[in-house]
């Protein structure tokens, strides 16, 4: 069986075009070498790659559009690849743009060595200040979903249903949710906010809070027609 | 109403200084992409890393705000002419390459001349150093105090530069400055103001003279009395005037896609903003 960053490779390449796949080998290959570069002659070429992915990775035309997003599929490839320190990993983040800052939270989880926790969770805690709602959902991944304490992630929760990120994207939105009675005070009183002001109460909030309440049990993943059905109750 | 077929791109806008009724207003006026140059923000900066944090806004929560708009948003970098005569200001200068390198940077810019000290001599040369290493083109500001003899001073250095004048913009010309701007073989760029610089009718009258070849018409709107649809106001009087769709296609799209296109890094695939739905509502929704 593949691990989930083989699969990625192997979905990545089968949707570049030849070029951006020679750009990914050689970025890739670079990214192995990290450890032999010497920081007094600039960026080291991996992370060269990682900043300019974005006008390097063409993908075929029938492939345009499709998900995961090819460059940030292969910046987390380079990332793994480069095997970066925690100090390298945050300087990655505090000095790239908002794409390359979403690359290195996905990463987050894959990334070996592990990043030191505190650091790691700096960054995702950063992202989740942010109102840019592709770092809000990227922030929300695994590694929040293992690390993040319960304070901040209820927050979270909340800031996806302000911002409308559907909670789908919420890596462990299940087992994290279930039986959190603070986070369904939370939603409630958030949905009574909304209710008061004659506003819609996102339709996400109350799968949200059946899950929270314990009123649907954690093994159902979390599907677009779950969410439907909640739009109803 | 703009033809439904109308397409425009503002290659000079400080969207920062915008709000989201402007980025739907030009949306509705047919404003499909844009460059927001660098520049000086009103306050004067008195640190880096005031810049540095600009900068980042340039990369993130800007382009972000414009595809909520069905925008696509790139920047051009730069220490402005202004405050390169700060020297607390001056170590922009060594972090501008590793900005440079960014995938939404399209150009070095907004560079040039303010006042014409020895301090802006220096940054102008040393950034046009970093445009021609980078294989960027050039956004290059012609003062507004002193602008025949400024261009002139521009035009030297920009020859001692090595950068190919198809690599650079000469911006915020006008009846005085467009003969030797156009001479020097440099892209022309007009900024369409409410009441100073030029306005649509002026522009007509100059594209009529040099023709539409190397033009980019731009609003140059920011925190001023500015209106981001002064491009939309040049294509109407472009039609009124007898020039076509065609040619209004070629100064208000193709043109600026040309010019900045030479970095290898427009990417105008902005969707439109009703198809925005999970990375349109921090906005839509007032955020928080």
């Amino acid at each position: 069986m593949l691990t989930p960053l083989a699969s990625l490779r192997t979905g990545l390449e089968l949707r570049l075009t030849a070029d951006a796949r020679a750009w990914l080998h050689l970025a890739l290959s670079e990214a192995a070498d990290a450890g032999e570069h010497d920081q007094a002659r600039g960026l080291p070429p991996w992370e060269r790659h990682f900043v300019t992915a974005g006008r390097r990775c063409h993908t075929t035309q029938q492939q345009q559009g499709s998900s995961p997003d090819p460059v940030d599929a292969a910046r987390v490839l380079i990332l793994h690849a480069a095997a970066p320190g925690t100090d390298a990993v945050v300087a990655l983040y505090r000095r790239g743009s908002a794409d390359e800052r979403r690359a290195v939270l996905l990463a987050l989880p894959h990334l070996d060595p592990p990043p030191a926790a505190g650091a790691a969770l700096g960054l995702v805690e950063d992202a989740l200040r942010t109102n840019d709602t592709r770092l809000v959902a990227a922030a929300l991944g695994p590694y929040a979903a293992a690390h993040l304490d319960a304070h901040q992630w209820r927050h979270g929760i909340l800031k996806c249903l302000f911002t409308g990120v559907p909670l789908a994207a919420v890596t462990g939105l299940e087992h994290r949710a279930a039986g959190d009675g603070e986070l369904a005070r939370m939603l409630e009183d958030y949905a009574r906010e909304r209710t008061a002001a004659g506003r819609a109460v996102p339709e996400d909030l109350g799968h949200a809070l059946r899950l929270a309440r314990f009123d649907e049990t954690p093994a159902r993943p979390a599907s677009p027609q779950d969410r439907a059905e909640g739009s109803e109750s | 109403m703009p033809s439904p077929t109308r397409r425009i791109f503002d290659p000079h806008i400080h969207m920062t200084s915008r709000t989201t009724d402007d980025y739907a207003a030009m949306y509705d006026a047919g404003v499909r992409a844009l460059v927001e140059p660098s520049f000086w923000l009103g306050q004067p900066r008195t640190s880096p890393a005031s810049f540095y944090d600009y900068f980042d806004s340039l990369l993130g929560w800007e382009p972000f705000r414009a595809a909520q708009y069905g925008i696509a948003h790139h920047c051009t970098l730069a220490l402005n002419p202004k405050e390169a005569n700060d020297p607390r200001c001056l170590p922009v200068l060594d972090e501008l390459p590793r900005y440079l390198l960014k995938d939404g940077v399209v150009a070095v810019g907004e560079i040039g001349y303010d006042a014409m000290t020895p301090a802006e001599d220096t940054a102008l040369a040393a950034q046009l150093e970093l445009a021609r290493t980078h294989e960027l083109p050039a956004l290059v500001h012609t003062p507004h105090r002193d602008k025949a003899a400024g261009l002139a001073r521009t035009l030297d250095v920009l020859r001692e530069s090595g950068l190919p004048p198809a690599s650079v913009a000469l911006d915020h010309l006008n009846e005085t400055t467009v003969g030797p701007a156009a001479d020097s073989g440099c892209w022309l760029g007009f900024s369409i103001y409410p009441d100073t610089k030029m306005d649509p009718d002026r522009m007509v009258r100059i594209l009529r003279v040099h023709g539409t070849e190397r033009v980019l018409v731009n609003s140059a709107a920011d925190w001023g009395r500015s209106d981001p649809l002064k491009t939309a106001h040049v294509a109407d009087a472009m039609l009124a005037a007898g020039f076509d769709e065609d040619d209004v296609d070629q100064v208000l799209w193709r043109n600026p896609v040309a010019f900045y296109g030479r970095s290898g890094r427009l990417r105008l695939d902005a969707t439109a903003p009703e198809a925005q739905l999970f990375e349109g509502n921090s906005i839509l929704r007032g955020g928080e």
